[in-house]
This record gives structure tokens, C-alpha cells and sequence, in this order.
């Protein structure tokens, strides 16, 4: 399953450019797009909306024992991050000392491989986020 | 709906079985549960198995069919339930269910999980689906570190101490000295766990529940012929279960979990019975901190006291609740899809008062709260002695 193309490609929008939703009727972000608004329901109005690239960290670990193809990297940083449009995503924290990476530090979006498994197999990118 | 009783428990050893298959350990298991049972093999109409991973772990599915086949009851139905480390849970609540909705009268439900034909590796890439492959796993979030978010968001919001944290597992590996079927027997202190290697900060090796291998069954009978069949039926006053988003960064808050608390507050209403009636409680402590979020969530501490509840020994044996009697995930071991059925089967024997040294005094009423995820699925039950035949 690691190195699927089609599993990496069909999300594209969300990993690449942090595209997710909103539901018009009641205000609320949601990332990645919700196919219905758990809130409004069927009178809810889901329309794309980009994510803002900026928010802080709500809650952290370092994972000194990483999966199949983070080899390379562990240990890492997760976090759970809150954007400026309150929805929240899990992702890596890069390029920050581990002095920097505390609950409700600031964070921005960079770029970055994700991962790499299979010689011959597409490699994985997408969203990561740095202490700004 | 009829009230529904368990009539006999079968339980395998949990532990590393290198000698033995995942068909041998849900054989022993449902054998020993219907020999226990005064009821034969031909009266079981049904059969439901919990199993979380089994495709990755050994390469086969069809679990449903493989344990009918192999406790020699084809042509019953069988069906596999699958609910990640709640599966056990989700497969007692639906046999529980066929039993009250009045479609079987008598059914067998096991739940079993072979962990250690695979390497650690590849078992972490498999419990992994327990959280969300597209937004969590494909990141690199491994499962310890899904608790790891919550428990320093707990820690954060309620001065919870990671020596807190480790006076779970402490009492659980306590606890589990007692009980004959548990992997560990092995006391450790709050430095041994403080001193393990880290695996996700804040959790240490020894806040994390083992790879194990294991069966467990138990069999259903409507309660009125569960009277005239066993000495002491117990009846399943509760089945509860209840869901949240797949992904931690869906939920509402991060330091409770809400499908444990809904999940709780219908079963207490189901069994007529409140928080303060349950003599002890058998909880999902796949993870240090989520013994902590479990007793908050299940209302035997307030939001945030799990911590110094624990510290103050209110969790021990002999305490306010013993919590764990078993050792629980923690010191028992945690063949997944097995839990949810052994949890049943500690409060068996704790109401049938065969828990032997590990026997909490006086116990009228259990529960059990089996958690798949890193909590998405919450199943809960309440368990009550019944008068059987004399």
C-alpha cells in the first residue's frame, strides 16, 4: 500500500496547497473538505475554501519510534496545529530547535517530502509546518 | 428487548503463544466457554468474533467462517466484527443484541488477535489503522504518538505528571501479579517506567500496553433460560457504544473523550444504576494517559483528577474504585480484538467472586470500557449478578 500512486495523487488539493472547506451557513472551516457539514447537515453550504498558511501549536511529541519509511528521519516532531481559521491538521514540525516547539507556539506551512519507501515508487510530498 | 446474561467464559493465556495459531487460541477459548456454559456446542445458534487486524498480523480474513469451522459449529451464522481495539467490545454488544432483540436465544462470542507472527514493525504499521491513514499515518504519526498529542494536552490543561502517568501502569502491573492469564508478572516502579526508553514524548515503553497474543469467549443466553441453566448467570445491564471523528484533529477537545463520556452516560441509564454503584470498572489503558481520560470520562473523577486520583491510590485495590483488577491492558496484555471480550470475562469473574487474590471485596456491579482508536469508537457495558438455579 505504501507507494500507491493513486492513494498520493487524489489528494493533491489538500496536501499541496492546504485546500479544504466551509460551510457557509454556519462559518465553520473544515480541513480536509468534509463532504457533508456535521452541523448543518443537508441545509449546510460547503464551498472550497484555501487554508490560512499560519497557526500554533496546540499540542506536541517527539516520536522516537517512527513507522516503515521515516527511517531516516526519527526522531521527529508531531503536532497538532490550530490555523487562523480555527480548523486544526496533524502535521510534522520541521526546521525548529526543540526549544521553539511548545503549546502555542506560532507556525507556518512549508513544503516538504513526507516520506519515501519504495525504490522504485513515487515519493510522497506535501504539507509540513516550521516554528515561524 | 429481553435481558441477556453470560452463562460461561473461556480465556486463553495472553502472552507471546510462539508455539501456537491464531485458530488454535479462538479454539481453546470458545471450547472452554461453552464446556463452562452447561449448554452443548449444537444449542449455540450464533457465533460473533471480534478480530482488528488479522490480514496483516496472519494473512487472513473471513474470521467469521474460520471460527465456526474450527469449534465444529457449521452450519451456525458467524460474523466478524471489526472495530479496531474495540473489536472485542463491538462483537459482545452485537451478539448482545441478537440475543435481546429475541433473533437467538443462546450465541458464542470470541474475540481474538495473533500480534507476535509479525514483526514490531510491521504490528505498528498494522494498529496504526486505528487512527486515520490519510491524515494522521501518511504524516508519520504512529499510534503511541496519537496518545502522546493527548496526553500532553491533558498534562498541559490539568497539571497531570508524567509520574502520574506511570502510577497506571505501576498499579496495573500490580494488579496483574494476581492474575494467572496475564502476560506480565512483574511489579515495576514509577522509575523503572520514568527510566524506560521514550517512545513518543511524554510516553515512555513502560506507559504503553505490549504486543500479545491471545482468545477470549464468552457465551450469551437470554436471562430467563440463563436462570434455569446457571448457578450465577450475569446479566449485561448495559451495552453502550458510541463514535467521534477518526482523526484527533476533528475532535472538540483533546483532553476528554467524548464518545467515552456519551457512551458512559447511556449506560448507566440502561442498567438503572449510577456512577457511584459500580464496585469496580475494567478500562481501555492501552496507553497510560488513557486510563487517566477513561476514569474522567466514565465519571468516577472530575474532568482533570484522574491524575491525583490515581497518585492518591483511589484507582488501587482496596481503593475508591479499583480500576484494573485484571492488570488491564497494561499488565494482562492487549491481544486487541481479544479485549473487549476479556474485560467481560474479569467481570465474570469478579462478580462470581473467582477472582481468587485479585477478588474485589463485596463486588455487586462492573463495567467495562473498551476503546477503539485513539478514541473513535467507545463501547461500554454494565455487568449485575443474577440469581441462578440452586
Amino acid at each position: 500500500m505504501n507507494g500507491s500512486l493513486p492513494l498520493i495523487w487524489r489528494k493533491f488539493p489538500e496536501r499541496y496547497s492546504l485546500e479544504g472547506n466551509k460551510c457557509e451557513a454556519c462559518g465553520t472551516s473544515f480541513f480536509p473538505a468534509r463532504p457533508i457539514c456535521p452541523n448543518c447537515r443537508r441545509k449546510g453550504r460547503l464551498v472550497p475554501e484555501s487554508m490560512p498558511r499560519q497557526g500554533r501549536i496546540i499540542t506536541w511529541t517527539e516520536v522516537f519510534s517512527g513507522p516503515v519509511g521515516f527511517e531516516h528521519e526519527t526522531p521527529y516532531f508531531i503536532a497538532i496545529v490550530e490555523l487562523e481559521n480555527r480548523a486544526r491538521l496533524l502535521t510534522q514540525i520541521v526546521d525548529s530547535g526543540k526549544e521553539k516547539i511548545k503549546i502555542g507556539a506560532r507556525v507556518e506551512k512549508v513544503f516538504r517530502k513526507i516520506s519515501d519507501t519504495d525504490h522504485e515508487g513515487p515519493i510522497a510530498y506535501g504539507y509540513k509546518f516550521k516554528v515561524a | 428487548m429481553r435481558s441477556v446474561s453470560i452463562i460461561g467464559a473461556g480465556l486463553t493465556k495472553f502472552g507471546e503463544h510462539w508455539e501456537r495459531s491464531f485458530r488454535e487460541l479462538i479454539a481453546e477459548a470458545g471450547i472452554k466457554a461453552i464446556a463452562s456454559s452447561g449448554v452443548e456446542g449444537k444449542d449455540i445458534e450464533a457465533i460473533y468474533g471480534g478480530s482488528m487486524a488479522s490480514g496483516r498480523f496472519i494473512g487472513q480474513e473471513h474470521i467469521g467462517a474460520l471460527i465456526a469451522d474450527q469449534l465444529g459449529l457449521n452450519p451456525v451464522a458467524s460474523t466478524r466484527l471489526e472495530a479496531a481495539c474495540a473489536s472485542g467490545g463491538v462483537a459482545l454488544r452485537n451478539a448482545y443484541m441478537a440475543v435481546a432483540s429475541g433473533q437467538y436465544d443462546i450465541v458464542a462470542v470470541g474475540g481474538v488477535e495473533k500480534m507476535t507472527e509479525v514483526s514490531t514493525e510491521d504490528a505498528a504499521v498494522a494498529l496504526g489503522g486505528a487512527g486515520d491513514q490519510e491524515t494522521e499515518l501518511f504524516f508519520g504519526a504512529t499510534f503511541p504518538a496519537l496518545y502522546a498529542l493527548l496526553a500532553r494536552a491533558h498534562m498541559k490543561e490539568y497539571g497531570t505528571t508524567e509520574e502520574q502517568l506511570a502510577m497506571c501502569a505501576v498499579k496495573n502491573h500490580k494488579n496483574a501479579m494476581n492474575n494467572p492469564n496475564a502476560q506480565f508478572k512483574r511489579e515495576i516502579s514509577v522509575k523503572d517506567v520514568m527510566e524506560s526508553g521514550m517512545v513518543a514524548s511524554p510516553l515512555k515503553l513502560l506507559d504503553c500496553s505490549p504486543i500479545t497474543d491471545g482468545a477470549a469467549a464468552v457465551i450469551l443466553c437470554e436471562s430467563g433460560k440463563a436462570r434455569e441453566i446457571s448457578e450465577m448467570p450475569i446479566e449485561i445491564a448495559a451495552s453502550s457504544q458510541a463514535s467521534d471523528t477518526l482523526a484527533l484533529a476533528g475532535r472538540k477537545s483533546l483532553t476528554e473523550m467524548n464518545a467515552t463520556k456519551v457512551a458512559a452516560g447511556i449506560a448507566y441509564r440502561q442498567a438503572c444504576v449510577k456512577v457511584k454503584d459500580i464496585d469496580f470498572a475494567e478500562v481501555h489503558d492501552c496507553f497510560t494517559i488513557a486510563e487517566i481520560m477513561a476514569i474522567e470520562g466514565l465519571g468516577f473523577f472530575g474532568k482533570g483528577e484522574g491524575g491525583r486520583a490515581t497518585e492518591r491510590g483511589k484507582t488501587a485495590m482496596g481503593g475508591e474504585i479499583p480500576i484494573n483488577p485484571s492488570g488491564g491492558l497494561k499488565g494482562k496484555g492487549h491481544p486487541v480484538g481479544a479485549t473487549g471480550i476479556a474485560q467481560a470475562i474479569e467481570a465474570v469473574y469478579q462478580l462470581h467472586n473467582a477472582a481468587e487474590k485479585r477478588q474485589v471485596k463485596g463486588a455487586k456491579i462492573g463495567l467495562t470500557h473498551n476503546v477503539g482508536g485513539s478514541g473513535a469508537t467507545a463501547v461500554v457495558h454494565i455487568f449485575k449478578q443474577l440469581e441462578g438455579k440452586r
